[in-house]
């Protein structure tokens, strides 16, 4: 019932997504429409797989790092995209696609940084989980230093944009985007999946683990590299978006308890209804300018999360 | 011997990278089935390298430790799982966990990868729980159990693999005395009724002596004895291994030790 609840909540905040905007659109239009068509159903649809991606590659890091605090944007993927993302707006790059590609190019190579500075021992296979937290903290905080010193020579047009995509949006939508995300999406995903029942296992501890027939090292790789490269192509479409990675997959801990098979694809739909639900938030509230997204999930995310936070403290 | 070889360990010696002594010498050790051997020493003596060897985690540098007759190393982590339980000396749940949850986790080597579990594997959970005297805990939250319901709970696990060989790493670490005769009662009755072949770590020297088949004792990652506990646990050796002087007397026809008190100095 409660996958029936969430799943209703997930179609409620797409139709909302489409339905409320800027512009009046009567409900009888709302098919034919071409806002509709070409802009508010693409944003949707890729406001909701975003939100799930990172849901879930937070729920799957969180596993991985041992650590409930873990986000997709602590480990250094979302810093390095940011980064990215800055040196092609301050370049005057003109065609649309190189924001995005650059974005995804700082986040793979601070995925492979960071993931280079985790593996830790003589043999050079084990991928040690608090180096990895630290080195991907590390990662994040240089590449923050180096984005910021470029926003701060930049001149003002330059620095609005940059400011507008580390703070997250979904402006740049389109059924290419969406179509992207659809055909690349799947191999992280089912990969997350495919680790969900081994990430039960881990949570006793490394050792545990593998006298209980886990695979550590390997489990450990494919669920770094899925959840990071999953990261990485949201982050690349839609900026630096702050808290579902963190919040959602924790409310869904509350809901449906640590194992990880249920709880990947709660994560995910519960990712992507709140993201959609905030960008419609996004564009709707200062109409007809609009907040970046993340400013939106932070605010509506912290005290929802604090809430959770208190409710499952208390009882 | 008439028991079937489950472990065999032979003349192994092992160095830990960048050492400049063996962490291990020479140390052999063979269980059966139906059969508890206990693994004794002091701390630092080599007991978990000797385990770590055995189980193949890591490769000595002579010797070799084979399992049911098959080199150690060759074990891929799921099939081990479904022939070795541990249980380790310390876990930590990253989540909160429900018994039966976290008894259902000895079943993943034993699980498809994408099947769900089926009515043999809920079987082999509640007959688990049901060996360990633990079926009344099973719908407890893990943090609220005791640490004597803990590790009969943690033992459950391992029988939920359905092992032939048990290894129990110091099971009794933090246990008052009837918790520790109740979890060596039931270890003891898995070797006699189950025919489960059973490695017990510890450095309790009258436990060891009292509840296993054979000792191995080790000082330094060198054997001093191997045997049973009546040839191998005498003051002399017991001295020397444990760097402290011992009586050793005799009851229920094992051997019990008493450390002596240490004589002080005449003025």
């Amino acid at each position: 019932m409660k996958g029936l609840a969430l799943c209703v909540a997930a179609v409620v905040a797409v139709l909302l997504a489409i339905v409320l905007g800027p512009t009046h659109i009567p409900l009888a239009d709302l098919a034919t429409s071409d806002v509709v068509r070409s802009l508010r159903l693409p944003r949707a649809i890729l406001a909701f797989l975003v939100g799930g991606a990172l849901a879930l590659s937070g729920a799957g890091l969180q596993a991985l790092v041992r650590n409930p605090l873990a986000d997709p944007s602590l480990l250094g993927i979302s810093g390095g995209a940011g980064l990215g993302a800055v040196v092609a707006i301050a370049l005057h790059v003109t065609n649309p696609w190189a924001v995005p590609l650059a974005a995804f190019a700082g986040a793979l190579g601070a995925m492979a940084l960071v993931y280079r500075l985790g593996i830790v021992g003589r043999g050079g296979v084990g991928l040690d989980s608090a180096t990895l937290l630290l080195a991907g903290v590390a990662v994040g905080a240089f590449a923050a230093a180096i984005t910021t010193a470029i926003v701060s020579l930049s001149d003002a047009t330059q620095l609005r944009n940059a400011q507008l995509w580390l703070w997250g949006g979904l402006s740049g939508a389109s059924w290419e985007t969406v179509g992207l995300l659809c055909a690349y999406a799947p191999l992280p995903v089912v990969a997350l999946l495919a680790s969900a029942r081994s990430l039960d296992v881990l949570a006793l501890g490394e050792e545990p683990a593998r006298h209980l027939g886990v695979a550590v090292s390997p489990l450990k790789r494919r669920v770094y590299v899925a959840a990071s490269l999953l990261t990485a192509a949201a982050v690349a479409v839609s900026g630096v978006i702050g808290f579902v990675g963190l919040v959602v997959p924790h409310a869904m801990r509350l809901l449906w308890g640590h194992r990880h098979r249920p709880l990947f694809p709660a994560a995910f739909v519960g990712g992507g209804a709140l993201l959609a639900l905030s960008d419609t938030v996004a564009r709707v509230a200062v109409a007809p300018r609009e907040l970046p997204v993340g400013i939106v999930t932070a605010l509506v995310g912290v005290p929802v999360f604090v809430l959770l936070l208190r409710r499952w403290t208390t009882s | 011997m008439d028991h079937e070889l489950i472990l065999a360990v032979r003349d192994v010696t092992y160095r830990y990278p960048g050492a400049v002594d063996d962490a291990l010498a020479g140390v052999s050790l063979e269980v059966g089935a139906g059969e508890l051997h206990a693994v004794l020493g002091p701390n630092g003596s080599g007991k978990t390298t000797l385990i770590r060897v055995a189980l193949g985690t890591i490769e000595p540098r002579h010797g070799a430790a084979t399992i049911l007759g098959r080199p150690a190393q060759a074990w891929a982590p799921r099939e081990l799982a479904r022939v070795v339980g541990v249980v380790t000396q310390r876990e930590d749940n990253l989540f909160p966990q429900r018994v039966r949850d976290t008894v259902s986790l000895g079943r993943y080597a034993r699980l498809p990868r994408w099947g769900a579990e089926s009515g043999a594997d809920r079987a082999a959970v509640d007959r688990a729980l049901a060996r360990c005297d633990a079926q009344h805990l099973a719908a407890r939250w893990v943090w609220t159990l005791s640490g004597g319901e803990y590790q009969r709970v943690r033992l459950a696990r391992a029988l939920a693999q359905e092992p032939r060989l048990l290894v129990l790493d110091e099971p009794t670490a933090n246990l008052d005395l009837r918790h520790e005769m109740q979890l060596f009662e039931l270890v003891r009755a898995l070797v006699e009724r189950d025919g489960l072949a059973v490695v017990l770590v510890t450095h309790h020297v009258n436990l060891a002596a009292r509840f296993a088949d054979r000792l191995l004792l080790l000082a330094d990652g060198r054997p001093v004895g191997s045997g049973t506990p009546a040839a191998v646990l005498t003051p002399e050796s017991v001295a020397r291994v444990f760097d402290w002087p011992v009586a050793v007397a005799s009851f229920d026809g094992r051997p019990q030790v008493t450390p002596q008190r240490q004589p002080k100095d005449d003025p």
